[in-house]
């Protein structure tokens, strides 16, 4: 495995709620390493996006507080001030955004939006090297007709035309990392294939770390090498990919993949936790966060404190509640079993 | 490209009928007419001599007849004599006209000059004491009548410090053509400028301002902020372009609106324009004049419109043409 | 004799161009669909962006005009039939919209909402609609307070749940559920399906299924149609899609699917690459010069599938 690119610690990301500050993330530690593709898996309100905007230095920062580490390149990404964070974002760093319909300027042509980190990063390529290496970004994202694209506008391609050109753009200047936030969410079925399929070839073109944001557990067995599964603000499970869907051990993460209908095929009941990810006001922040959702598992199966524990070689957990943890229907199940 | 244009214009041909005839209807169905209104403190003259005169000047005439006889003369160019200044009223209408588009056209030069630096501040640093003294001041012209305020420019500008006329559009003793004519002119034009555009800038501010808010945090925003532009960069090329957009296109409504607006500003500083001379020939119900007027006004916010179209249709390529 | 028979359903739209926008050619989102659907089964009909599913399910419930077809629902064609005589057909067909966030009225309580249909097919005391909503408020899982509630006091899967309870108020025969769950988090997505199963048994209920998510789908329905370009492609029962596709269309639908085994990533990267392979060599077999979709012809009892020879309409 590859040495770290880019390594979290104690990060927070709190939002200003009326007057109020809530972490949306919540002490967080998290390592990416070279050449792999590291997935951050979680559902609305869990904090991964948050995540990946802090990273970035994206957020509002009128309503937003962002503590802790994010090292990258020996230096604090946090500590820098904006002038040095735009010599890496773009350049170190590439982004990839959820929605490809809104993520591009509508009135700059495609040629001059993947050419603009050149012009910022890449001074000593003159205008006609930009166009070409512009041109040539688009073949590699897949575009055929890359002369044609180059002089359109956004709103003349399909959706999974201008992901590529979004691609396109992330890796403009070669970066070490690229965030993908929900990079094929947006995209119809056969399009997030071709797209996820595209990320793989280029992935392994690439000599870099790639973060993997996403809701869809689908795309995580496609693409990631390591998982992190966040809940909460908090990552409740790390692993390897196969390990996770394999052997999940997290209450939350084996109600993930319960929840995927493909999983069963069959027309049987699918078992899920009921409730949702609670509001960030509404947060009990001490004690595993997870145990509201869990309450027919005794209190004494949780953690005080919980943390994330490396329960086998590589594999965290947080709490302990993840050895007690049965689903109710599972229960009901072996008891008509012994009753017949 | 053209043929969007050219179907646009297209367009206003209907347009431009119906309202004619609305302004036809309106002008006849006003009570009095030109001979009331020219006799009527006039003792001399009996109802006799007056039905006379309606006589001689067709006002008997059916509706579709005197209809008829104004469009095909107003398509050769001939308005009709006015009443009351015994003048045609093309002729009226030329000087003031031109005064009237000069005072519109810096009007709204100025506005855009104060508003839209005001309006990207007061988005871009929103919540600074820069952006919080903007939308109070904003506020204040928003709730200041136009009359009250240019009142009180004259008084204070003209009056009490006396440094600028006290109405016209230029002085009477400049030679056309000189240098001092030009100055003389834009003398003139100072306060009523100033008294039209500080009130105006309202609505640009205001939109600039939260379009600005509204866009800063757009994806597209965020996509520019990941490939490392710089903030200033941000603003300029990416957040403003989209944001001065629709400003462009509201450009055609704004001259329509000024034209109209222009009737309190020429009053107040005896500006020789169409707004002062509207006021005064409803008032001494100068019939041909009024028509006129209304008609031009009325073809202005229908050409207003299309440029609006036509501008929109040039500077957004999301706008398809075919 | 089935609930819902649709046939050969075409809805056009005129595209105008030129100098006097004049009606140069006409989009076919839905372009000569039929299907039937038994009592008390799911149909799910599934497709990507465009192929007309939407416009099909909205069809039906005369939310877009048909320019062709018939709709037969209960041996009535609704089609046919005044806008008046249609009212007593319709309240017993209702639609659950894909996003909870802007398909109810955020200026209304949970009682409006819910009781709306009520107030315009039954007239009902203030007191019997109470009662009425809140009972559905309690089968869909909220409490009965909440009825007093806005819908953003609400979170995704509970909203879609009011728009389901709404849905339920007339004792519907037929339910087209328009991507129900899409909007929704993955959890919240297993909560509501398992939902609409309860209350299929409980309220005997037909599902037209529309969604772009096969695994979806596969859960949901008994029998589905694959919809491109306005057309259906194949169609049959669960097993006879997955488990035996024929349309190339179909199949690269079904290979789209993420792989849940990281182990076979690879492989399943080389089956895509091996179904559009297929899909471009066989294209002429399954689309006119036209790039249309052929006819369905049988292959078995329930599986038909579009290909060349189909008979000319």
């Amino acid at each position: 495995m590859g040495r770290p690119v880019l390594t979290i610690q104690n990060l927070s990301t709190s939002f200003r709620i009326q007057g109020e500050y809530y972490a949306a993330v919540d002490d967080v530690h998290l390592e990416v390493r070279k050449n792999e593709v590291l997935a951050i898996v979680g559902e609305s309100g869990s904090g991964k996006s948050a995540l990946a905007l802090s990273i970035m230095g994206l957020h509002n920062m009128q309503q937003t507080k962002v503590e802790g580490h994010i090292d990258f390149q020996n230096q604090n990404l946090l500590d820098l001030s904006l002038k040095q964070l735009n010599q890496i974002r773009g350049k170190e760093i590439g982004m990839i955004f959820q929605d490809p319909m809104t993520a591009l300027n509508p009135l700059a042509t495609i040629g001059a939006q993947i050419e603009e980190p050149m012009k910022y990063h890449m001074k000593e390529l003159s205008k006609r090297d930009r166009k070409l290496h512009a041109l040539e970004l688009l073949r590699r994202v897949g575009i055929r007709n890359e002369e044609r694209v180059y002089n359109q506008y956004p709103h003349e391609l399909s959706g999974g035309m201008r992901q590529r050109v979004v691609i396109a753009i992330a890796l403009a200047c070669d970066p070490v990392l690229l965030i993908a936030d929900e990079p094929t969410t947006a995209l119809d079925v056969t399009i997030q294939a071709q797209i996820m399929d595209l990320m793989k070839a280029l992935q392994s073109e690439m000599d870099s770390g790639i973060i993997l944001i996403t809701h869809d557990l689908g795309v995580v067995a496609e693409m990631a090498d390591r998982v992190a599964v966040m809940y909460a603000g908090q990552i409740v499970e790390i692993a390897e990919v196969t390990k996770l869907i394999r052997n999940p051990l997290h209450p939350y993460t084996r109600s993930l993949l319960n929840s995927l209908p493909s999983h069963t095929g069959g027309k049987e009941r699918l078992h899920v936790i009921d409730g949702v990810v609670p509001a960030l006001q509404n947060l009990e922040r001490s004690g595993c966060r997870f145990a509201p959702r869990i309450a027919w598992i005794p209190e004494s199966a949780h953690h005080e404190n919980p943390t994330l524990e490396e329960v086998e070689p590589n594999h965290f957990v947080r709490c302990t509640c993840y050895q007690h943890f049965y689903f109710p229907e599972e229960k009901e199940g072996e008891m008509n079993d012994v009753t017949t | 490209m053209i043929q969007f244009i050219l179907r646009r214009s297209l367009v206003m041909i209907p347009q431009l009928i119906l309202l004619s005839i609305i302004v036809f209807f309106l002008a006849s169905a006003m009570p009095g007419d030109a001979v009331t209104g020219a006799f009527q403190n006039n003792p001399n003259v009996s109802p006799e001599q007056e039905e006379k005169i309606r006589e001689k000047f067709g006002l008997n005439d059916p509706w579709y007849q005197q209809y008829g006889r104004w469009v095909s003369k107003a398509l050769q160019g001939d308005l009709g004599m006015s009443y009351t200044h015994k003048q045609p009223v093309t002729v009226l209408l030329k000087d003031r006209l031109s005064n009237t588009l000069l005072l519109a056209g810096v009007t709204l030069l100025v506005t855009y000059l104060i508003a839209i630096p005001l309006g990207i501040i007061a988005g871009r640093w929103q919540d600074s004491w820069a952006d919080k003294l903007i939308v109070t001041y904003n506020y204040v012209s928003f709730a200041t009548p136009m009359f009250v305020f240019a009142l009180l420019m004259l008084f204070v500008f003209s009056f009490q410090l006396g440094w600028f006329p006290i109405g016209g559009s230029v002085d009477i003793r400049a030679e056309g053509g000189t240098f001092d004519y030009y100055i003389s002119k834009v003398k003139h034009l100072v306060l009523p400028v100033l008294s039209g555009a500080l009130l105006m800038t309202y609505s640009t501010i205001q939109y600039l301002r939260n379009d600005i808010i509204d866009t800063k945090f757009k994806d597209f925003v965020k996509t520019a902020r990941a490939k490392g532009v710089p903030e200033n960069h941000v603003y300029t090329r990416h957040i403003l372009r989209n944001s001065l957009l629709p400003i462009a296109s509201f450009l055609g409504y704004e001259i329509t609106g000024l034209i109209g607006g222009s009737i309190f500003i020429e009053t107040i500083f005896s500006y020789p324009g169409l707004g002062q001379l509207f006021l005064n020939s409803i008032m001494l119900r100068d019939f041909q004049v009024v028509t006129a007027l209304v008609m031009i006004s009325g073809a202005a916010v229908i050409v207003g419109t299309m440029l609006s179209d036509i501008i929109l249709s040039i500077v957004d390529p999301r706008i398809r043409i075919d | 004799m089935s609930l819902l028979k649709v046939n050969n359903l075409k809805v056009h739209y005129p595209i105008r161009g030129g100098f006097f926008r004049t009606v140069k050619d006409h989009v076919r989102a839905v372009d000569g669909v039929s299907f039937e659907l038994d009592k008390g089964e799911t149909y799910g009909l599934v497709g990507e962006s465009g192929c007309g599913k939407t416009t099909t399910g909205r069809a039906i419930i005369g939310l877009n005009s048909v320019t062709e077809g018939e709709i037969i629902f209960e041996g009535e064609d609704l089609v046919s039939l005044k806008h008046r005589d249609r009212r007593k057909y319709i309240q017993d067909i209702q639609m659950v919209f894909q996003d909870p966030y802007s398909s109810l009225n955020s200026r209304k309580n949970v009682l409006n909402i819910i009781a709306e249909p009520l107030r315009n097919f039954e007239r009902l005391s203030p007191t019997e609609e109470l009662l009425r909503v809140q009972e559905l408020v309690e089968r869909v899982g909220l409490t009965p307070e909440s009825i007093y509630k806005y819908p953003h006091q609400f979170s995704g899967g509970q909203r879609q749940r009011i728009g389901i309870a709404r849905a339920l108020t007339l004792n519907p025969k037929l339910i087209i559920a328009d991507e129900p769950v899409s909007a929704l988090d993955v959890s919240v997505q297993a909560q509501v399906l398992n939902f609409m199963q309860d209350i299929q048994e409980e309220f005997d209920l037909t599902y037209l299924f529309i969604s772009h998510d096969l695994g979806i789908v596969r859960h949901m329905s008994d029998r589905l149609g694959i919809m491109h370009n306005g057309r259906l492609v194949e169609e049959g029962t669960r097993d006879d899609i997955f488990e035996n596709a024929q349309h190339p269309y179909t199949k690269r639908l079904l290979a789209a699917i993420p792989e849940m085994e990281p182990e076979k990533r690879i492989d399943k990267k080389v089956l895509r690459e091996e179904v559009n392979r297929l899909y471009r060599e066989q294209h002429d077999a399954y689309y006119s010069e036209d790039g249309r979709v052929y006819d369905l012809q049988s292959l078995t009892e329930t599986h038909s599938v579009a290909l060349q020879g189909g008979a000319k309409q």
